[in-house]
């Protein structure tokens, strides 16, 4: 009963406080008045059984407890009045039920938590929380903070959303498309914190991985006709669908190249496939579209040595229009070096390498270590190895490196051809 | 909801009422406020003297302190405000955004508190 109860609950989390706080105004008043409903469902559901509509149930609780909280306050007279006031326009209008796309109010909350106006870093954290419903303990540990530390964060947030103004209703056409660019980046980050958590052993937190592929999925469902949220949600099910194989049993990371293909997830990497392609149709590219149609690549190849790497470097190229950054052209070297030969994608990371702003990114030095490694110059490729181990990776990929260190010394012990400098 | 624009530039006196440069300031100003006029959610504007006319004031224990300027030291001056009736911010902000000082300098967007009245 408890696990299906909190199953239940997290289902209905992001509706209820979206309804909660489009009536009242006020996000803070509602998550709290939401929190409290989901306790009070704690003791009362196991006793009477599961209401037929538990997010109507939590809704008409929640609001009972935020209406309480917003009379207590005298200092808010105008937003209580405008409060009744649009609960006298819908009161009696029924919560929908669950199954089908989410409706506007859950919409606006996700704009709301993702507003260009809250500080990058936290609106992250408040979607993770008001709009996913991880508690604030869980949100706490994603980021590596103490808890009372984000609970103060986030309250912060939500106290800026009432105080300055930010609407809790579905932006208008003018505002949509650049707020749409905001909410797109909290949902890819949410999911690269679960593909490559930033902190613990494990490298991959799957939970994260499936919020952001549900919350991409619902965007989908609603704005259909934005090009860029299928290739988002494209992107995230390709990604995801190597999840099994980008660790190997020991927990160290396994390259694209070496990994067991057979344990891709077809089902995901079939939906990533058709998202992307119908995407494509509608001519509007975008960066989250381009990144899709390179996992694509991948994904609809049966090995390393025979994916069509002249075409992802093509896409990399069109990618560096729109995030003209080193990792971005990093990535445009690796993939000319399969489609050309190491030598031509080692000339652009030498050149990104001497720029220096990459040289605390491991993979920079470990994509240099790998094409050296290729070109037999070991020595050269080991000193790489160790840069990359000076950046402070991430166990799983201290675990590669390492390996790869043991390899070169191991193969430098016996009389092999020496480097050709 | 009302909403404040403390607009920042560069500090220095107006340019000299007549010049080319004052119209074009006047033109691009009027421009922007006209619009905000227009469509109804301009309440009040006006550009300050520059920050040397400054005066800030604190009381402490019951006594006035003045100090001559500006309360902060900073890159760009307080130059002016504008405000506004908004529904939201984003609208605040869209109005914001056409205003010259957005592109000349900075503004920051700063709620009004509602007093109650009575």
């Amino acid at each position: 009963m408890n696990d299906r109860l909190d199953a239940v609950l997290r289902e209905h989390w992001w509706g209820a406080v979206a309804a909660v706080a489009r009536r009242g105004g006020d996000l803070e008043v509602a998550e709290d008045a939401v929190q409290e409903a989901c306790a009070a469902a704690v003791t009362q559901w196991p006793r009477d059984g599961i209401p037929p509509n538990p997010r109507g149930w939590l809704i008409t609780t929640a609001w009972h407890k935020a209406v309480d909280v917003l009379r207590r306050d005298s200092l808010r007279p105008e937003r209580e009045a405008a409060a009744w006031r649009r609960l006298a326009d819908d009161a009696d209008q029924p919560a929908p039920s669950r199954g089908g796309p989410i409706g506007d109010d859950e919409l606006a909350l996700i704009f709301a938590c993702c507003h260009p106006a809250l500080d990058p870093a936290v609106r992250v954290a408040l979607t993770l929380r008001s709009v996913c419903g991880l508690s604030t303990a869980e949100v706490a540990a994603v980021f590596v903070v103490a808890e009372p530390t984000m609970a103060q964060r986030l309250v912060r947030a939500k106290r800026k959303i009432r105080q300055a103004g930010i609407s809790l209703a579905v932006p208008g056409p003018q505002e949509l498309a650049g707020r749409l660019n905001a909410v797109l980046r909290v949902v890819y980050l949410v999911f690269t914190e679960g593909h490559r958590a930033s902190s613990g052993a494990e490298l991959i937190r799957g939970e994260l991985c499936e919020q952001a592929i549900g919350l991409a999925r619902a965007l989908a469902q609603v704005l259909p006709s934005e090009p860029e949220v299928r290739g988002l949600l494209a992107l995230l099910l390709l990604t995801d669908a190597r999840r099994a194989a980008r660790t190997d049993s020991d927990g160290a990371l396994v390259l694209l190249a070496d990994q067991d293909r057979t344990s891709w997830n077809r089902a995901e990497i079939a939906e990533g496939e058709a998202l992307i392609e119908e995407a494509l149709r509608s001519r509007r590219p975008g960066p989250y579209q381009l990144h899709a149609a390179i996992a694509a690549c991948h994904s609809g190849s049966p090995a390393a040595d025979v994916t069509d790497w002249r075409q992802i470097a093509a896409l990399y190229g069109e990618l560096v229009r729109y995030e003209p950054t080193p990792v971005v052209m990093a990535n445009q070297a690796v993939a000319i070096a399969m489609a050309q030969g190491p030598q031509a994608g080692l000339a652009i990371l030498d050149r990104l390498a001497d720029e220096g702003r990459l040289n605390q990114w491991p993979q920079l030095h470990i994509a240099r270590a790998e094409l050296l490694r290729q070109l037999d110059r070991p020595a050269d490729a080991l000193s790489a190895y160790r840069a990359a181990l000076d950046t402070g990776p991430h166990p799983a990929e201290r675990e590669f490196i390492s390996r790869r260190i043991g390899g070169l010394v191991t193969a430098g012990s016996r009389p092999l051809r020496r480097s050709a400098g | 909801m009302k909403y404040l624009f403390l607009l920042y530039g560069p500090d220095g006196p107006l340019p000299e009422p007549g010049t080319a440069e004052a119209t074009a300031m006047t033109e691009r100003w009027s421009a922007a406020t006209g619009a905000m006029a227009r469509a109804g959610v301009l309440v009040d504007c006006a550009p300050v003297q520059p920050a040397a006319a400054s005066t800030t004031l604190r009381v402490k224990d019951g006594e006035v302190l003045l100090t001559d300027g500006p309360a902060a030291e900073i890159k760009e001056h307080f130059g002016g405000f504008t405000l506004v009736q908004c529904a939201d911010l984003d609208e605040a902000l869209r109005w914001a955004a056409t205003l010259p000082a957005a592109t000349e300098g900075s503004i920051e967007i700063r709620p009004v508190v509602q007093v109650p009245a009575g």
